[in-house]
């Protein structure tokens, strides 16, 4: 160790000297003993090899480290002697040749026919093991993209020798950014490597507010525990936990846990296997398992039975224990052991976890930082959630929103509705088709989908709808018939794969917060978008003549014609708005799921519970709606992440049952207008 | 004495008996013609198309029933229909498979303990979606009488909280058919999650063959079922028109055309309605626990809400609020999308472009229904009252 920490601060001594160091016959000598090895190289074999090199430590190993990594160095056929090329070309005879140096000396060689040089080859396990003997020349280096590279090499694989010339880098870097970087990984590298326990602590201790990966994943090992048995507890080893079986977990700092009754968590040790470990200590007899009993009753069958018993009335369990206890008894075979016996044998010994660190401050130390760690993280997680479930909500209020305005405010189910959202999701695959640049298509789509639905809107009211106003369930299936319809004509036109709606490059990426928290910005578009709509929504409905007239015509369409509002016009109109709107909603949508012929049909029912369960004629309960259905989700997804579908069988479920409580929805419609 | 007043009953109603006859007389036709007792013309397979439209014209009766008569659009009935297939089809599934595991165990020396059959099983059966113990809604399918009263108690239960909860809370009009659809969507997606117990989306396959029958050939199988089917449909179709025809039948007729003028006359109306919503949900049910071993195949697909949209169309198409209204679009527009849907239908030559059925009879389906729905309320049912001199209802 000493003699390695030496020789890397002759390295740095020598590096920091400013001429070019004179070949050392040494050096050559060293790699004359080892050519062969140097030659046809194995990441097994290499290590002493490259021990040497490194203890010699000039700038010349170096190179030749660095040459030798980059598969620039080659050897002479007959006498193995390392060279470089320096460059190729051909003679008078048409052969190619090669001009090359000593590898070491850089004395000129001349030239030579191509086929007598051959290339050292090292696989890329030995890159590796030469890129880490590098690092503490890289992390020397004046050249930052050189201290880069030591520090990525460092970070993939810490080993003891790189502390000193890392604790060295730190002292000189002068670029912020690289120093963080720089420390960060030195904590690392004395956790696994630390000189003294004091060093170790401290290491641990400095990553209380580290939040990444990397910082959980140093923290782990040191907790790594195997599982012992014995008759009382050894107090000379470092003890994590007392495991008992089938009852306690293992948490996430090393301490052991209660197991919840209602989790789905595997006790950490279970009695059987407990029982096993128990016999492979000596402490009790093997288990006869059912296979076993049964292949030594099987063994024994005459004339279709085994001793007394006959082999037809084997069926059950008893029936066959019964039989194997006679049988053991009478050829000495080894005894059943009963439930009871294996209780009472666990209950007899002492199951404890043993840290394979034995230093009990450094393993506390640990315990004690990666719980804060996990407290927060979970902080943070449950904040994801939460933004999750907002963006959900916000995709639930823009699918809906098209709906708050045809079945909210005018009354009219639309079973269509999800149909117009996938008429403008095509639309906006239609354009990015025409149009090759994805801003321009996609700030393009949004108007072209609007106009788009807002006509097959218009006509949809004119040829349909018109006529049904009075008969809600008719036209509820008239519309279930338009939706059957246009999803088998977005089929038979742009076929059943799903086709891409691409975002352009500036939504790709993410805000990110730290590393457990990354909010994509394709979501904070969306949650823009959807505040967006409820702003637009809200002043056309109650700050416009067009909403005036609306309003007007839903509340007493008769009243509202004698006072000069032309009725058809403005639910024709309305229609097509609300209509429009779904097509904006489908062009997002789209963005982020693919766009099929059911895009729509996934969004109709929640759309319409959303609007259901806000209060029908109320844009804000519209809102709350798709809060509380898209949080709910989310939440319910929380404790079951695995499985999506669960999470909406069981809001659906909810959404029943709230209704139950308040059939008009959260923003329930008082007086007259609350009738239907 | 009661003997002549359902003979009364017939003879005032005349179309029963006609629809009755015409039953019994193109099921004798079938029979005749088909492979497994008769000459053969009819294919095995489509016997069992047969056999299957029998017991959707059930299904569309029961729609018929809670929506033409009651009022109550239920986008939920192909759901009970589906469930109903779910329930027969664990028993078929299940003792198959066991009759399969106790043949593969005579070779073995020692007798298999029931622990050891339930193990074999479940690895057969849950194998496909990872897992291989028997869940506990299994824990009746080992008996086939338990197991067939399920095919009721299920979906009959399901509907009578469903429509309990619905109705008490005054969920009516539109608000109550999204509710149904909802309750359908949630079904469907628990469904095709794999730890479901039923098998997630591969659902229950080879319900074809019944245990223990399988020397008998599919032709015979399927001529049991078609009769069995005819059978059911006869007899739903006899007690609904009972059902209808009765004072009960008037009320229910009374909900649907004046909700609050009923409850005014002192009838408890959510009990009627939660009635008509369950009862149809058991013939649903009944028709599913036919359909599906002539079928062969359940998976949560069946009952996606949009099936339950189909059971509404034919019955639309077909004229609500009269039974053979029901039975006759339920016969023809299933019978004719599977026709077209199948391949073997003759293209439209338009000239510039030629009109695959395949890929147009929904579009055509779905304005047709949209035509129907504004032109035709009455739907075919409406042109048979053309020519019968008395009033349909």
């Amino acid at each position: 160790m000493i003699r390695l920490l030496f020789s890397f601060l002759l390295v740095l001594s020598v590096l920091t000297a400013p001429q070019r160091a004179i070949a050392s016959s040494e050096f050559i000598e060293i790699l004359n003993k080892n050519v062969a090895l140097i030659q046809k190289s194995s990441s097994k074999t290499v290590a002493p090899v490259l021990a040497e090199i490194q203890s010699y430590g000039t700038r010349i190993a170096a190179d030749f480290l660095k040459d030798w990594k980059n598969k620039e160095l080659f050897f002479i056929k007959e006498s193995s002697r390392i060279i470089r090329v320096d460059s190729t070309g051909k003679n008078e005879d048409g052969k190619k040749i090669v001009t090359i140096s000593d590898a070491v000396t850089n004395e000129k060689l001349g030239t030579r026919l191509s086929k007598d040089v051959k290339q050292i080859k090292p696989n890329s396990g030995v890159r590796a093991k030469i890129a880490s003997a590098l690092v503490p020349v890289l992390l020397a280096s004046e050249n930052i993209q050189d201290r880069q590279e030591g520090l990525d090499t460092l970070s993939r694989d810490i080993k003891s020798s790189h502390l000193e010339p890392l604790k060295n880098a730190i002292a000189a870097e002068r670029n912020e950014d690289l120093k963080t970087r720089m420390e960060q990984a030195y904590i690392y590298a004395s956790i696994t490597h630390g000189e003294n326990e004091d060093e170790i602590e401290n290491a641990i201790f400095s990553l209380r507010d580290n939040l990444s990966l990397e910082a959980r994943a140093a923290l782990n090992p040191l907790l790594s525990s195997r599982v012992e048995v014995g008759k009382q507890t050894d107090n000379s080893v470092n003890i994590a936990r007392i495991i008992i079986p089938d009852v306690t977990v293992k948490n996430a700092d090393g301490s052991a846990g209660r197991r919840h009754f209602l989790s789905s968590e595997k006790p950490e040790l279970t009695l059987l296997s407990a029982y096993q470990m128990l016999v492979d200590a000596g402490y009790a007899k093997p288990l006869i398992t059912p296979h076993m009993r049964d292949e030594s009753l099987t063994s024994h069958i005459i004339d279709g039975r085994v001793g007394e018993f006959e082999v037809v009335e084997l069926n059950t369990k008893e029936a066959r224990d019964m039989a194997y206890t006679f049988l053991a008894s009478e050829k000495n075979l080894p005894a059943l052991i009963s439930a009871q016996t294996i209780e009472l044998a666990v209950a007899g010994h002492v199951f404890y976890a043993v840290y394979d660190n034995p230093s009990k401050r450094i393993t506390n130390a640990a315990s004690e930082v990666l719980s804060v760690i996990n407290g927060k993280v979970l902080i943070f997680k449950l904040l994801d959630l939460a933004l999750d479930g907002l963006s959900l909500a916000s995709i639930y209020f823009l699918a809906a929103i098209g709906l708050a305005i045809t079945f909210g405010v005018m009354r009219v189910i639309n079973m269509a509705h999800g149909e117009f959202i996938m008429m403008g999701a095509y639309t906006g695959y239609v354009i990015q088709l025409l149009i090759p640049s994805y801003t321009v298509s996609i700030l393009l789509a949004i108007p072209a989908a609007f106009c788009v639905t807002f006509f097959a809107g218009v006509l949809l009211e004119r040829v349909v709808i018109r006529h049904l106003y009075k008969r809600p369930l008719e036209t509820l299936l008239a519309t279930f018939g338009i939706s059957i319809a246009l999803q088998q004509i977005a089929k038979n036109i742009f076929g059943t794969q799903a086709r891409p709606l691409t975002s352009p490059s500036w939504l790709d990426g993410a805000f990110v917060v730290n590393d457990v928290l990354a909010i994509s910005n394709i979501r904070i578009a969306i949650f823009v978008l959807g505040l967006l709509f409820l702003g637009l929504l809200l002043y056309v409905m109650t700050r416009t003549r067009f909403g005036l007239e609306t309003r007007a015509v839903t509340q007493n369409p008769a009243m509202a014609a004698s006072m000069g509002i032309n009725p058809e016009r403005i639910n024709m109109l309305t229609f097509g708005f609300g209509s429009g709107i779904a097509g904006i909603a489908g062009v997002a949508i789209g963005l982020f799921s693919k766009v099929t012929s059911e895009l729509g049909s996934d969004y109709i029912v929640q759309s319409f519970m959303t609007v259901v369960v806000g209060g029908v004629g109320n844009i804000w309960g519209t809102l709350a709606g798709a809060a509380m259905i898209g949080s709910l989700q989310k939440g319910i997804e929380w404790f079951n992440p695995s499985n999506t579908l669960a999470a909406q069988t069981y809001m659906i479920i909810f959404i029943i049952l709230f209704i139950q409580f308040k059939p008009r929805g959260i923003f329930a419609l008082k007086g007259r207008a609350a009738e239907d | 004495m009661e003997n002549t007043l359902f003979t009364k009953f017939l003879i005032r109603n005349p179309s029963v008996l006609i629809f009755l006859g015409l039953l019994a007389m193109f099921t004798i036709l079938v029979v005749v013609l088909a492979e497994g007792f008769g000459i053969g013309i009819i294919s095995t397979s489509f016997v069992k198309t047969l056999g299957k439209t029998m017991c959707l014209c059930i299904v569309a009766i029961a729609m018929d029933l809670v929506w033409g008569y009651c009022g109550i659009l239920s986008l939920g009935h192909f759901a009970f229909f589906a469930l109903g297939g779910y329930m027969i089809g664990m028993w078929l599934m299940f003792a198959r498979t066991k009759l399969i595991v106790l043949e593969a165990a005579q070779n073995i020396a020692l007798p298999l303990t029931n622990t050891e059959i339930s193990e074999a099983v479940g690895i057969q059966i849950f194998g496909v979606v990872g897992g291989a113990e028997i869940p506990f809604i299994w824990a009746l399918a080992d008996n086939f009488w338990l197991q067939v009263s399920m095919v009721v108690i299920i979906p009959g239960m399901l509907a009578l909280i469903f429509g309990w909860l619905a109705f008490r809370s005054r969920v009516n009009g539109v608000y109550l058919s999204i509710l149904t659809q909802a309750m359908t969507l949630a079904l469907a997606l628990y469904l095709f999650q794999n730890d479901s117990g039923l098998r997630g989306n591969n659902g229950l396959s080879g319900l074809q063959n019944l245990p223990g029958m399988d020397d008998i050939s599919q032709a015979y199988i399927s001529i049991w079922f078609f009769i069995a089917s005819a059978f059911a449909l006869g007899i739903i179709y006899l007690l609904s028109y009972l059902f209808v025809s009765s004072k009960l039948g008037n009320i229910i007729r009374g909900i649907r055309d004046h909700e609050a003028r009923i409850r005014f006359l002192g009838y408890d109306v959510e009990s009627y309605k939660l009635f008509v919503f369950t009862l149809t949900a058991v013939i649903a049910a009944a028709a599913g626990a036919l359909y599906y071993p002539q079928a062969g195949i359940i998976n949560p697909a069946e009952l996606a809400p949009i099936a339950s949209i189909y059971l509404a169309v034919w019955v639309a198409i077909g004229g609500r609020g009269r039974l053979y209204g029901a039975v006759i679009g339920a016969a023809f527009v299933s019978l004719l999308s599977s026709y077209l849907t199948g391949g073997q239908a003759p293209d439209i030559n338009l000239g510039f472009t030629v009109l695959k059925w395949t890929e147009w009879w929904l579009v055509f389906l779905g304005f047709s229904f949209v035509a129907v729905t504004l032109y035709a309320p009455k739907g075919i049912g409406g042109m048979i009252d053309l020519f019968s001199s008395k009033e349909g209802k």
